[in-house]
C-alpha cells in the first residue's frame, strides 16, 4: 500500500496479500511494543532498544537505573554473591514520618537499604562490589548503608580482593541525624585501612553523586570514573544558586566538569563499564603479567 | 530549660568567643602558618604551632570573626577546599614532628558555591576525613559554636571530641531540614528539636565525650581550665600507644540499624 494515506482511493489492490489479509500483518503490529522515551532528547524508541543499550540513549543519556538493573549489566552470570543482607536502617532519632517511609521503601523496592553488597566476578575479574540504590531515598547514607559498605571494605581487606562501588546519592540521610554524619568518617577509615595494604578501590560515580558521599568515600577511590552527565558535588546546585544568587555555569558540576577540573580520572559510558572494570581490575592483580606474542621486542 | 533551638542561637552568637580567642587564651607563643600550598590562603580556617603548657602542639581553628568586617574576611567561618586542604597539611606537618593536634570547631557549614565546586569542596573534605582516620598523633576537637555537617566532621575524626554546653553538632542545619521536610524553613525549632543535635544528644549518642561548661565563657579561668584539661588529657593520649587503631574504633562502632537474624552472612 502507498504510505499516503488520502491517495489510498487511487490504488487498486493486485492480490488478497495487498488487500490487507491477516497474513500480511507483521507480527510486531499485533502486539506492538511499548515504547520509551529519552528525558533529554525526547526521541521515543521500543523499550527493548535501550535495553539492549543498558538504558542509554543514542544522544549520550545515561538513565537511572537500579542498583540489581547495573549489578546485572556489570557482573558475569551467576557472578554475584550478595552479603549483608538484612541490615535496614532504625529510626534513632525518632524522626517524623521516617519509620513508615523506610518500612514502604522496603516493600516498594524490595531492598534492605540504600546500598547492595556483594562478591562479584567481571569478566572473570574477582572484586568486592557495592552498588547503590537511587530509588531508596535517593541513595542516601545512614546507619545501614554506613555499616554495609564499611564491612564490604573490611571483608575486602581480609580476602585481599579490590573493591568497585558505584556511587549514587543524594549524601548523608537527614533523618538518623549525627549517626548518618559519623557514617562518613567510619567508611573513610574503612577505605583508608583497605588502600593501606596496597589493595585497589575503583570509584564510579552516577548521576547523582552529592553531599556527605562525595565527601567521603564516593572521592577516595585510587581510580575515579564517572557516567557521562552525572551530576556530582559537594552542595546542591539549587543551594548555591540560592545562596549565590548567580546564574550557574552551563554544565556546572557534570562528569565533564569534573574531568576538565582534575577531580575524575575518566568518563565511561556504561556499554564500555565492565570491559574497563574488568582490565583495571586485571592490571591490579599481583603479579600480573600478561602474555603476549611480542617475540620481536628487544 | 533550654530548647535545642535555644541552643542554636546561642551558638550562632556573634559574641560569642572564636577560635582566635581561644588560641591566644589558651596556648603561648602561637605562631601562625597560612597556605595550602596548592591555591590559596583560607581566612577561614587559621592554623598554626603553639605550646599547651610547656608542650608543643599544632593548632587548627575555623574562625568566624565577630565584626561585619571580620565576618566578611573570615568568609563568615566557612571554609572553602583551601581550609580543609591548609588543615590537612598542618595535620601531616603535626604528625612528622610528632605533635598533638587541637582543632577548634565553629562554622555553619562548608562554604557553598561555584569556585568551592570548581575546586573539590567534597573532595577536600573526603580526604581529611580519609587522612585524619589514621593519624599517627593524638586529635582532640573542641566544637565552640557551631557543628555544621561535614565542613565541622573534616576537623572532628578526633580521638576526643568536646563539647562546649551551648555549642551545636548536625547534619544538616534546622532551617535546611525544616524546609526539606516542610517546605518551611522557618519551622527550624521545631525541626532543631528532632535533629538531636545539642552537646547533651551528642553526649548521649557518643559522639561527644565531654561537656564543656561556659558558665564563665571567655574569662581567663574559663580558658586556664580548658588548657589543664586538654593538657591532661594529652597525657592520656601520648602513653596510648594504638592510637590510631582506638580511633578506628571509635568510628567504625558509630550507627543505630537492625540486622535481621537470618541475615546472609555471605
Amino acid at each position: 500500500m502507498p504510505d499516503i494515506p488520502f491517495l489510498n482511493f487511487l490504488y487498486k489492490p493486485r492480490n488478497e496479500l495487498e488487500k490487507g489479509g491477516r497474513a500480511f500483518v507483521p507480527a510486531q503490529d499485533i502486539e506492538k511494543e511499548p515504547e520509551e522515551t529519552c528525558p533529554n532528547c525526547h526521541r521515543s524508541f521500543p523499550k527493548s532498544t535501550f535495553e539492549k543499550q543498558l538504558f542509554t540513549c543514542s544522544c549520550g543519556h545515561h538513565m537511572r537505573i537500579s542498583a540489581r538493573q547495573r549489578i546485572g549489566f556489570i557482573a558475569d552470570r551467576d557472578g554475584f554473591h550478595e552479603m549483608f543482607r538484612g541490615i535496614t536502617s532504625a529510626d534513632p532519632l525518632s524522626f517524623p514520618g521516617y519509620g513508615k517511609k523506610t518500612e514502604t521503601l522496603r516493600l516498594s523496592t524490595g531492598e534492605d537499604d540504600a546500598v547492595i553488597c556483594g562478591r562479584a566476578v567481571i569478566s572473570g575479574e574477582e572484586c568486592a562490589m557495592f552498588v547503590m540504590e537511587p530509588s531508596f531515598l535517593m541513595g542516601s547514607m545512614g546507619s545501614a548503608v554506613g555499616e554495609k559498605i564499611t564491612r564490604l571494605f573490611e571483608y575486602a581487606l581480609n580476602e585481599r580482593l579490590p573493591v568497585v562501588g558505584f556511587a549514587v546519592s543524594g549524601g548523608a540521610r537527614m533523618q538518623e541525624g549525627l549517626l548518618s554524619l559519623m557514617q562518613m568518617a567510619k567508611t573513610s577509615a574503612a577505605v583508608k585501612r583497605h588502600s593501606d595494604a596496597g589493595l585497589m578501590y575503583l570509584s564510579i560515580l552516577t548521576d547523582p553523586t552529592m553531599g556527605g558521599v562525595t565527601a567521603s568515600f564516593a572521592m577516595e577511590g585510587d581510580i575515579i570514573i564517572a557516567e557521562p552527565g552525572a551530576l556530582i558535588g559537594f552542595a546542591g546546585p539549587r543551594v548555591i544558586e540560592q545562596t549565590t544568587r548567580k546564574t550557574l555555569p552551563e554544565g556546572f558540576q557534570k562528569a565533564e566538569f569534573l574531568l576538565e577540573h582534575g577531580f575524575i580520572d575518566a568518563i565511561v559510558p556504561r556499554t564500555e563499564q565492565k570491559e574497563t572494570i574488568a582490565s583495571l581490575i586485571s592490571m591490579h592483580r599481583p603479579g600480573n603479567t600478561e602474555d603476549t606474542d611480542d617475540g620481536d621486542s628487544v | 530549660m533550654a530548647t535545642a533551638y535555644d541552643r542554636v542561637r546561642a551558638a550562632r552568637q556573634s559574641s560569642r568567643p572564636t577560635s582566635y580567642d581561644y588560641i591566644t587564651g589558651i596556648f603561648d607563643g602561637f605562631i601562625e602558618l597560612h597556605g595550602d600550598r596548592r591555591f590559596a590562603d583560607d581566612h577561614a580556617v587559621i592554623g598554626g604551632i603553639g605550646r599547651l603548657a610547656g608542650r608543643p602542639v599544632t593548632v587548627i581553628g575555623i574562625e568566624k570573626g565577630h565584626t561585619a568586617k571580620e565576618r566578611v574576611y573570615r568568609s563568615f567561618g566557612q571554609p572553602g577546599p583551601e581550609g580543609y586542604r591548609k588543615s590537612l597539611r598542618l595535620m601531616r606537618q603535626a604528625e612528622k614532628f610528632g605533635r598533638p593536634v587541637i582543632c577548634f570547631i565553629d562554622t555553619s557549614g562548608a562554604f557553598c558555591g561555584v569556585g568551592a565546586e570548581e575546586r573539590g569542596q567534597g573532595q577536600a573534605i573526603a580526604e581529611s576525613l580519609y587522612e585524619m582516620s589514621s593519624l599517627d598523633v593524638p586529635i582532640i576537637s573542641v566544637f565552640i559554636g557551631e557543628g555544621g555537617s561535614g565542613g565541622a566532621l573534616a576537623l572532628a575524626v578526633a580521638d576526643r571530641v568536646w563539647m562546649l554546653e551551648n555549642a551545636v553538632y548536625s547534619v544538616i542545619s534546622p532551617e535546611g531540614c525544616a524546609s526539606i521536610l516542610w517546605k518551611d524553613a522557618s519551622r527550624a525549632e521545631q525541626a532543631a528539636d528532632h535533629l538531636m543535635l545539642t552537646a547533651d544528644d551528642a553526649l548521649n549518642l557518643g559522639v561527644a565525650d565531654r561537656i564543656i561548661d561556659e558558665s564563665d565563657i571567655g574569662s581567663e579561668d574559663f580558658f586556664e581550665r580548658i588548657r589543664n584539661d586538654l593538657s591532661h588529657e594529652l597525657d592520656v593520649l601520648s602513653a596510648d600507644g594504638s592510637l590510631a587503631e582506638n580511633r578506628y574504633r571509635r568510628f567504625r562502632a558509630f550507627g543505630t540499624y537492625r540486622e535481621r537474624e537470618d541475615a546472609a552472612e555471605q
